[in-house]
């Protein structure tokens, strides 16, 4: 026969029955939807881990003071009690001493009430040198960046975030050579931050203002930070596969600064950007993983109710097999169009499972701030997987329609 | 055209056996209409089963125009049925699903024939059997006698050389069974080939040729009978 036919027959037997049809499909539909939206957010969670880690600046270690509290415990909140161990000098002696970094910035923060032309409003405050720029990945979109005098004389100068100059001086103003006041301190703005959004972390990155190292740390941090202590430093090497030889190098260096003997715990930490987000990554990964298989079992029990539903249909339609078999059906004849009812099912199934994994994916990521990211080989992957379901568990009802006796078929009732 | 010999048809039944047909031989020329009578039980559908290809002889031989049908494996016998044979069942088994016209086109669809050629075939033998004017409708929606006119137009799809038939009338009124067993005998009259399993002896009289089956064996062939 000619094998196109057995389209009109699979169809046929599917339109016979669209409620028994459509309900023997949902299995597939619920399994392919649940994997799609499920890698679609793990996916988004990865792109998001990528996006927060990497926004903070590539090739990336951050040195703090206080001794290292586990990977990835430590790079967002400082402990309270650690000790001031990091100073202007160790910044320093890390930029010309360490072989392959481009930048080592040390930097200090607070918050502060600002105010300008009557508005108000509240924000960080880093101060920092102009290496931060480099360590940070971050631009200058208009106006200029105060250089190392300026930062090391303390000049009144600031650099701020573009939510910054919008909540202070209006949507279109040039803030350039504006004063604003930080805390009780006038300051002059002398350049506008390139707007970097949202961090993955969810943070307003240009809700920020920059001013010279050591008038903030004397005029706006006050008592927590004294004489040329700093919070962090941000280091950044030359490239991604110096990063874990630097990290070294700076390492025995500050130990070496510090005076720490062999045996003693550091009295700073460093923070491996890469490797945080490495770990984060395989752990999200992991998950995303352990979801999808979840998921997949679902795709499975759709399958089984693929195949229970063939076998009844086997045993009802008994009679019709034996006679297609009496009037000139080959066994695979049968097979075939048992088989490809089963796969019709299955795939028709995970393409609505398809779109509204989708559909679905989309609508989380509209309506709840889900971080979500839609994988394009989830497509072609769910409607293989589809067709693999229903040919794996079409497969044994088809195979006991092949074999049916004819006669015996015939005079079942 | 048909040759069986010391034909053997056994029925394993847990420990008893039952031979349906102990050792029957026949030949069956092109052309005949050859009618088998004999008492419930005594193998007639056996071997109507054995000649139509769905079964396979115990023992004996059955050859079709030279061809050893008793020796073929499952896809011969599926194309040799396809080819050569049109069954008629008491039970018309028309497929409820499908059309008339569609429940013709079957045997086509399994032959290989496109589409359209198995179409404008199907309607031509809907038309030959005087359901021209019924080609849409489905089994339900037709009489008993319509639907064993739509299965002997079946039967007739792919032009077969046989055409098989068990207890074609056991379903029917006598009425609609005449007419039934009538169109039998204009097929014949046209040359084709038929062996009918009946009951009943007013019909076998009808038919050129009477076999009478008892416990699996022929008892009487009688070749006398004038042709109808
Ligand atoms: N599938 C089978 N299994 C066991 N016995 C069978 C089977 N088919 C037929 N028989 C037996 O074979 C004998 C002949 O049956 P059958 O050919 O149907 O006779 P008829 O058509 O003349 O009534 C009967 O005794 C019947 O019980
Ligand atoms: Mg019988």
């Amino acid at each position: 026969m000619r094998r196109i036919d057995l389209v009109g027959f699979a169809a046929g037997a599917i339109a016979a029955h669209p409620m028994r049809s459509a309900l023997t499909s949902l299995g597939v539909v619920i399994g392919v939807a649940a994997v799609v939206m499920m890698t679609s957010i793990g996916l988004g969670a990865q792109q998001r881990v990528t996006s927060a880690i990497g926004g903070l600046g590539s090739n990336l270690l951050i040195v703090m003071p206080g001794a290292s509290r586990g990977p990835g415990g430590g790079f967002v909140s400082q402990g309270a009690g650690s000790g001031m161990s990091l100073n202007d000098g160790d910044a320093r002696a890390i930029g010309e001493q360490v072989e392959g970094v481009v930048a080592s910035a040390p930097a200090v923060r607070g918050g502060a009430q600002l105010s300008a032309e009557g508005a108000n409003w509240s924000a960080r405050v880093e101060g920092v040198t102009p290496d931060y720029l480099t360590a940070r990945d971050l631009a200058i979109a208009s106006g200029r960046m105060f250089d190392d005098t300026e930062a090391r004389q303390g000049r009144k100068v600031v650099v701020i975030g573009q939510t910054v100059a919008t909540e202070l001086f209006g949507e279109d103003a040039d803030p350039i050579g504006k004063r604003i006041r930080v805390g009780a301190v006038p300051f002059e703005v002398i350049g506008v931050l390139a707007s970097k959004g949202q961090s993955g972390f969810g943070q307003d990155q240009d809700d920020i203002v920059l001013g010279p190292l050591q008038a903030v740390r004397s005029r706006v941090v006050g008592r927590r930070v004294k004489g040329d202590q700093v919070q962090t430093i941000y280091v950044k090497a030359a490239t991604a596969d110096d990063l874990d030889r630097v990290q070294e190098d700076l390492s025995n260096l500050l130990r070496e600064r510090h005076r720490i003997r062999n045996g003693q715990d550091d009295d700073f930490s460093v923070q491996n950007m890469a490797s945080i987000m490495e770990a984060m990554q395989a752990s999200v990964k992991t998950f995303t993983g352990l979801l999808a298989a979840v998921a997949a079992v679902s795709l499975v029990v759709g399958g089984v109710g693929i195949m229970n539903i063939m076998l009844v249909a086997v045993t009802e339609r008994t009679r019709e097999i034996g006679l297609r078999m009496a009037v000139g059906a080959r066994r695979n004849d049968v097979l075939f169009q048992f088989a490809l009812e089963a796969i019709t099912l299955s795939v028709i199934g995970g393409a609505i499972g398809l779109l509204i994994g989708l559909g679905g994916g989309v609508l989380m990521a509209k309506l709840g701030d889900w971080p979500v990211a839609i994988a394009a080989w989830s497509i072609p992957v769910s409607l293989g997987f589809s067709l693999l379901v229903g040919l794996v568990f079409g497969a044994y009802p088809s195979w006991r329609a092949a074999r049916l006796d004819p006669i015996e078929a015939l005079r079942r009732e | 055209m048909i040759e069986i010999g010391a034909l053997e048809k056994i029925y394993q039944m847990g420990e008893e056996t039952v031979a349906a047909l102990a050792g029957v031989s026949l030949t069956i020329d092109r052309g005949e209409h050859a009618a088998i009578i004999g008492p419930s039980g005594s193998g007639k559908s056996s071997l109507m089963n054995i000649l139509g290809g769905l079964d396979r002889p115990t023992r004996g031989v059955y050859r079709f125009e030279g061809e050893d049908v008793g020796q073929m494996d499952d896809d011969s016998l599926a194309d040799f049925r396809s080819r050569r044979i049109g069954f008629v069942f008491q039970s018309f088994q028309l497929l409820p699903r499908l059309s008339a016209l569609q429940n013709v086109e079957l045997p086509m669809v399994y032959a290989g024939l496109p589409p359209r050629e198995r179409r404008e075939r199907a309607a031509a033998m809907l038309e030959r059997v005087g359901l021209g004017s019924r080609m849409g409708h489905r089994p339900t929606q037709l009489s008993g006698g319509q639907q064993q006119r739509v299965a002997i137009a079946r039967a007739l799809a792919n032009a077969p050389d046989l055409l098989l038939a068990d207890e074609p009338t056991g379903a029917l009124d006598t009425q609609t069974g005449q007419e039934v067993l009538a169109l039998f005998r204009q097929l014949n009259a046209e040359g084709l080939t038929i062996v009918i399993v009946t009951h009943d002896l007013d019909v076998a009289a009808q038919a050129g040729r009477r076999i009478t089956f008892r416990d699996g064996l022929v008892v009487s062939d009688d070749k006398t009978g004038a042709k109808a």
